[in-house]
């Protein structure tokens, strides 16, 4: 194990913040401030200023970039194309936090010349950077999962292989559907959303437009805070760590005369409506009605 | 068992559904009795009842049997790639052709399946036996509102006013009402559909 700190600079692009808010949910933050500095930071008091990063060249282990990015976007009077080119020359990794910085997200339509993500635009390749891209991880999300971009952050810092998607992000995390683990599925199996809102009864698929059979990500493996997950807690999943995030209508399923548009990942049509006939047919009471003040 | 045996016992289960279809078909469903079945065949009954334990089983078997065998013909039609309003003139024409030359079949659909609920209340619960055909239909459907030419709508108001519009013309036929022939109809009756369901 290394015994310095890693130096890592957090370069926040078009954003809300929300990452850099959600890092702070991360339940040990004082244990990874024993192995990791920030030269800069938005909100956590960091060594340097954001001046002092624009001007001077510090050294660099990671560079962060969260945010949507535009040649157009200048961080004082330096163009944030200028600043990742400097710092991701340096960094042993650059890791793009959250779907904006990773695909374009919602900024991507800020109204700066070309927004998208650092290399992908939603779903594009972009050419921009590509220097560095074989340097780069993805790490998806509206916003990030803390856990999940920390437990990155230690796999780079201990040198630990990571395995990537095509959209750069870590198979550890993202090669499951946000479907796994859901504690609705028995709701989803017998194809049953009588869901209301945050209710526990139902699965929220068949007509509250939730994502989570074809959204990668492990929301319902690694806990939001540790205890919860959107669909757990009775909102459907937005979909919000992929390339098409944000959709729009997302408090309801596109349906084609009663038919889902979008399946659960990989699962033809052919086949999913000769399931869907089946599993109609059954007829639980247990499952259709309330679980408590029944 | 060897898949030659298999394949051959296979075979003698279809001539036995085709066999009792027709039965079923002239004598309704009450009427026709394993024993007459089994003697349109030749067969005796100890060795129909080892392909069918009963009329029941028999009865669910042909319906799956048709069900297959309409949902492969319109299957071979949703993979083509062709517009809605063709797929829905090949749709009709297609349906109206097996109630020309296996008229037993679209009559069982109407005269025992539609008729005798009670009969298939057990082991075709919801759509199960009718699966295969109720699939195509629905992806004929869905494939016709992703392209733009279908309005969206709910899928039992579509499938009723297609497979009600189809099965009332079979049944008119069949009681010797209509003044033509049911293929000088696909033309008209394909138009009017495609009306009814497109934007």
């Amino acid at each position: 194990m290394r015994s310095k700190k890693l130096k890592v600079l957090w370069l926040t692009g078009i954003a809300c913040n929300g990452n850099a808010h959600s890092f702070l949910n991360y339940p040990y933050l004082a244990q990874f401030m024993d192995r990791f500095e920030f030269l800069y930071h938005p909100i956590i008091e960091s060594k340097y200023t954001l001046v002092d990063i624009i001007n001077q060249d510090l050294e660099c282990d990671i560079l962060l970039i969260e945010g949507a990015i535009s040649i157009e976007y200048k961080k004082d009077t330096t163009s944030i194309y200028d600043i990742i080119q400097k710092y991701s020359s340096k960094a042993q990794k650059i890791v793009t936090v959250g779907t904006c910085a990773s695909f374009g997200g919602i900024f991507r339509d800020s109204g700066y010349l070309g927004a998208s993500g650092l290399h992908f635009d939603r779903d594009i390749e972009l050419d921009d950077f590509k220097n560095i891209k074989s340097k780069t991880i993805s790490i998806s999300g509206c916003p990030i999962h803390p856990e999940v971009l920390v437990n990155t952050l230690y796999s780079i810092r201990e040198d630990i292989k990571i395995a990537l998607d095509k959209f750069l992000r870590p198979k550890e995390f993202f090669a499951y559907t946000v479907h796994n683990g859901c504690t609705r599925n028995e709701y989803f199996e017998y194809k049953i959303d009588n869901h209301n809102f945050g209710e526990r009864e139902g699965c929220m698929f068949y007509e509250h437009g939730c994502q989570a059979p074809y959204t990668h990500g492990s929301c319902n493996k690694i806990l939001w805070n540790e205890v919860n997950s959107k669909t757990r807690v009775g909102l459907q999943c937005m979909g919000c760590s992929e390339p098409s995030f944000p959709k729009s209508n997302l408090f309801n399923t596109k349906k084609n005369m009663g038919i889902p548009e979008e399946l659960p990942l990989g699962v033809g049509k052919r086949t999913y409506l000769t399931l869907a006939g089946i599993t109609k047919a059954f007829n639980i009471k247990r499952l259709e009605t309330r679980l408590f003040n029944d | 068992m060897s898949i030659n045996r298999a394949s051959k016992k296979e075979k003698r289960k279809e001539q036995i559904m085709q066999g009792a279809l027709e039965l079923f078909a002239s004598k309704g469903f009450y009427s026709t009795t394993i024993p007459d079945i089994a003697l349109s065949l030749k067969m005796s009954v100890g060795n129909m009842y080892n392909y069918f334990k009963s009329k029941d089983i028999l009865a669910e078997e042909i319906l799956k049997f048709i069900s297959a065998y309409l949902g492969k013909e319109l299957q071979k039609i949703n993979e083509k790639d062709i517009s809605t309003q063709e797929k829905t003139r090949e749709i009709v024409d297609i349906y109206f052709e097996v109630a020309m030359s296996k008229p037993e079949m679209i009559d069982y659909f109407l005269r025992v399946y539609l008729s005798n609920r009670e009969i298939f209340r057990d082991g075709c619960a919801g759509m199960i036996c009718v699966n295969e055909f109720v699939t195509e239909i629905m992806i004929y459907f869905e494939e016709g509102v992703r392209a733009g030419e279908l309005r969206d709508q709910d899928f039992f108001s579509a499938f009723g006013l297609f497979m009600g519009y189809l099965g009332g013309m079979v049944f008119l036929k069949g009681e010797h009402i209509l003044p033509k022939e049911l293929d000088e109809y696909v033309d008209d009756i394909s138009f009017n559909i495609y009306k009814a369901l497109s934007i």
